[in-house]
């Protein structure tokens, strides 16, 4: 949750939910992907799970031990465990560092290697990702934005982390580039048996790399299931159907009947009454803009959330009445 | 067959810089006819958006159209004066660009800006500037348009936004329209919403547009015939299903195959090794040569030229096609 100020002095605070009750289980060495609009908090889940945005309530458990109520010192060995590839490769370095400095921060931090050993595992991990090892000594401007974005990838693999937290990797890249970047990670993660969280709003990266996909919109989880089912016919959340007909697709058997959304997603600080995805909704029926239906498994076997697919409550049912 | 709109003929574009020139658009020809939605598609740094800049004669210092022709409805717009092309830009030819919220004066309303637009370009009353305004703002489908007319661009989405500089370009009555990614900023379900109203407007008002994006997917649905930019020049050109599906050039059929919808899931991808050329480095031979995988001797010394290789005019400029020819 985030305090949204305004009015002189902020007088007026306003609370902007953006995570609102999300659950969420990541299996080791999967591909968990999180799709979403803009403003959905995909980002912000992400940054939430390395540490780096404090949950306003929620546990988030790994291994079975909690992050959020860690003491300072449980909380630094957490860190070297879950790592992140930002966004824009281009502001993920200080200018002012040299590579084997970018890539050498986590070790000094966390481990006792320094001078040439130190040397040697940068060198080594900028190996694993494909890029020459004489390039220690050069500064961030010198790299193009895949090139960048591999270095990025090696300084989250120093620590040999379990989990890596991916935000939009791709999306700063060219089609050639993402490819190899795609195909980069698909291999480190079968050599050091990774499990990944990919955060994307490019449905067909998505589709490639995970199993399991997430479907968020303004903050919730409107439908989960693994990425086969998904994109092969069994979404069945609207606003899941709607993002899957808008991706546009060279391949024609991919195309869908277009779903065009009316308007846009609302203002996280000002959400709808009811379900979130209502005003946009295609087959709203009058209960969607009373009551908020939950993620469940009842309608379609697999966890969605919403009144058309899943049956509704007699207890619902009686409030609208 | 409809007469060529807009026809490009061996355009150059080049920038004198401190580190050297760099040839962005280096010999680009196309012809785009009247109603048409035309593709231009290639990564960044191809010459696509310096293509469609060369089209107004906006280039960006310290560029310059060094050679070339490009004629609108016959006339030759290298030879126009600069007041000649201000009626030109913006009145019959209209480009709406990637970044809406950039475009769009944050210190002025919506309405006062595509107001002036109208009486600078029409000759009309504010009053009946105004009552156009209201016309075109239901046209590209935006709400309550009399509220719209008085809201600054901040207070809009970045798809509202889009809108609004969609009609401004038709308030003029553009006859081409050229888009350059006009929905890379934008989420799919909105970029869904721009792209049908850019086809609904181009079936309804006979727009002819010129559409520029790295998308093959957005070209593959909306586009009639699409031309493939790598570094400063067009390698195939031709209609959508012949380009995309009757693939020739092996750029074409790289860039399809690092598509991740275009391999069956969990397979790696495609890639064409190495990147794009900077423009500043000339490539000797053809410019792909040093990426392809099916380079020959011949491709390393001389560039090819565009030749068709198919049906309807679809060209492509590879050596492997110039046996089959010769």
């Amino acid at each position: 949750m985030f305090a949204s100020s305004a009015g002189m002095l902020n007088r007026h605070q306003k609370q902007v939910h953006a995570l609102d009750g999300i659950d969420l289980d990541i299996y080791e060495q999967e591909t968990l992907g999180i799709v979403g609009e803009s403003g959905c908090g995909k980002t912000t889940l992400g940054r939430t799970i390395i540490g780096l945005i404090a949950p306003t309530s929620g546990q988030i458990l790994f291994d079975g031990q909690d992050l959020v109520n860690a003491s300072k010192d449980a909380k630094k060995s957490f860190n070297r465990e879950i790592q992140m590839v930002f966004q824009n490769p281009y502001t993920s370095f200080d200018p002012r560092f040299t590579i084997i400095k970018c890539v050498s921060e986590p070790l000094k931090i966390h481990t006792n290697l320094r001078g040439a050993a130190l040397t040697k595992r940068a060198r080594e991990l900028l190996e694993q990702v494909g890029m020459p090892g004489e390039i220690l000594h050069r500064y961030a401007h010198e790299f193009s934005g895949g090139q960048l974005q591999r270095i990025a990838i090696a300084r989250a693999l120093a620590l040999n982390p379990k989990i890596i937290v991916l935000d939009e990797p791709t999306s700063a890249l060219d089609v050639s580039v993402q490819a190899q970047i795609i195909n980069l990670l698909q291999d480190l993660q079968r050599q050091f048996k990774l499990t990944y969280l990919f955060i994307s709003h490019d449905l067909s990266v998505v589709q490639h790399i995970s199993n399991r996909v997430t479907v968020m919109y303004l903050g919730k989880i409107v439908e989960q299931n693994t990425s086969e089912a998904i994109f092969e016919g069994q979404a069945h959340h609207p606003y899941t159907q709607a993002l899957l007909s808008a991706m546009p697709s060279v391949v024609k058997e991919l195309r869908r009947k277009q779903i065009i959304l009316e308007g846009s997603v609302p203002d996280a600080a000002n959400p709808p009454k009811g379900c979130n995805f209502h005003p946009r909704c295609p087959v709203a029926m009058p209960i969607c803009s009373i009551a908020e239906p939950v993620l469940d498994n009842s309608g379609a076997g697999h966890p969605v959330a919403c009144f058309v697919v899943n049956p509704i409550e007699k207890s619902t049912d009686e409030m609208i009445q | 067959m409809n007469a060529p709109l807009l026809a490009i003929e061996d355009l150059h574009v080049h920038f004198n810089t401190y580190a050297g020139t760099v040839r962005a658009v280096n010999g680009v020809s196309f012809e785009i006819r009247s109603g048409e939605m035309f593709g231009l598609v290639g990564e960044s740094g191809c010459g696509k958006t310096v293509t469609g800049l060369a089209i107004m004669r906006a280039i960006p210092s310290p560029g310059r159209i060094m050679k070339g022709r490009i004629f609108f409805q016959g006339e030759d717009l290298i030879t126009k004066s600069e007041s000649e092309m201000r009626d030109i830009r913006g009145g019959r030819i209209a480009m709406i660009f990637q970044d809406p919220t950039a475009s769009l004066n944050p210190v002025f309303t919506a309405g006062y800006q595509i107001s002036l637009q109208i009486t600078q370009h029409r000759h009309v009353s504010k009053k009946e500037a105004k009552q156009l305004a209201f016309d075109m703002f239901s046209e590209v489908g935006l709400p309550h348009a009399k509220s719209i007319y008085n809201t600054y661009p901040h207070e809009l989405s970045g798809g509202m936004q889009q809108r609004v500089m969609i009609a401004m370009a038709l308030a003029s009555g553009a006859e081409l329209l050229i888009a350059d990614e006009p929905t890379t900023a934008l989420d799919v379900t909105i970029q869904a919403q721009i792209l049908a109203l850019l086809s609904q407007l181009r079936e309804s008002e006979g727009l002819t547009i010129l559409l520029i994006t790295h998308d093959l997917g957005v070209v593959a649905e909306t586009c009639d015939r699409v031309a493939v930019t790598y570094d400063g020049h067009i390698v195939e050109s031709g209609t959508v299903d012949d380009v995309l599906y009757q693939t020739k050039h092996p750029y074409t059929q790289g860039l399809l195959a690092a598509l991740p919808d275009t391999v069956r899931h969990k397979q790696s991808l495609e890639v064409i090794k190495g990147s794009v050329p900077d423009g500043l480095h000339s490539v000797s031979g053809c410019s792909f040569h040093p990426r392809c995988p099916k380079v020959m001797d011949i491709c390393l010394d001389q560039p090819p030229s565009l030749i068709i290789v198919g049906e309807k005019e679809h060209s492509a400029s590879c050596y492997l096609y110039m046996e089959e020819t010769a």
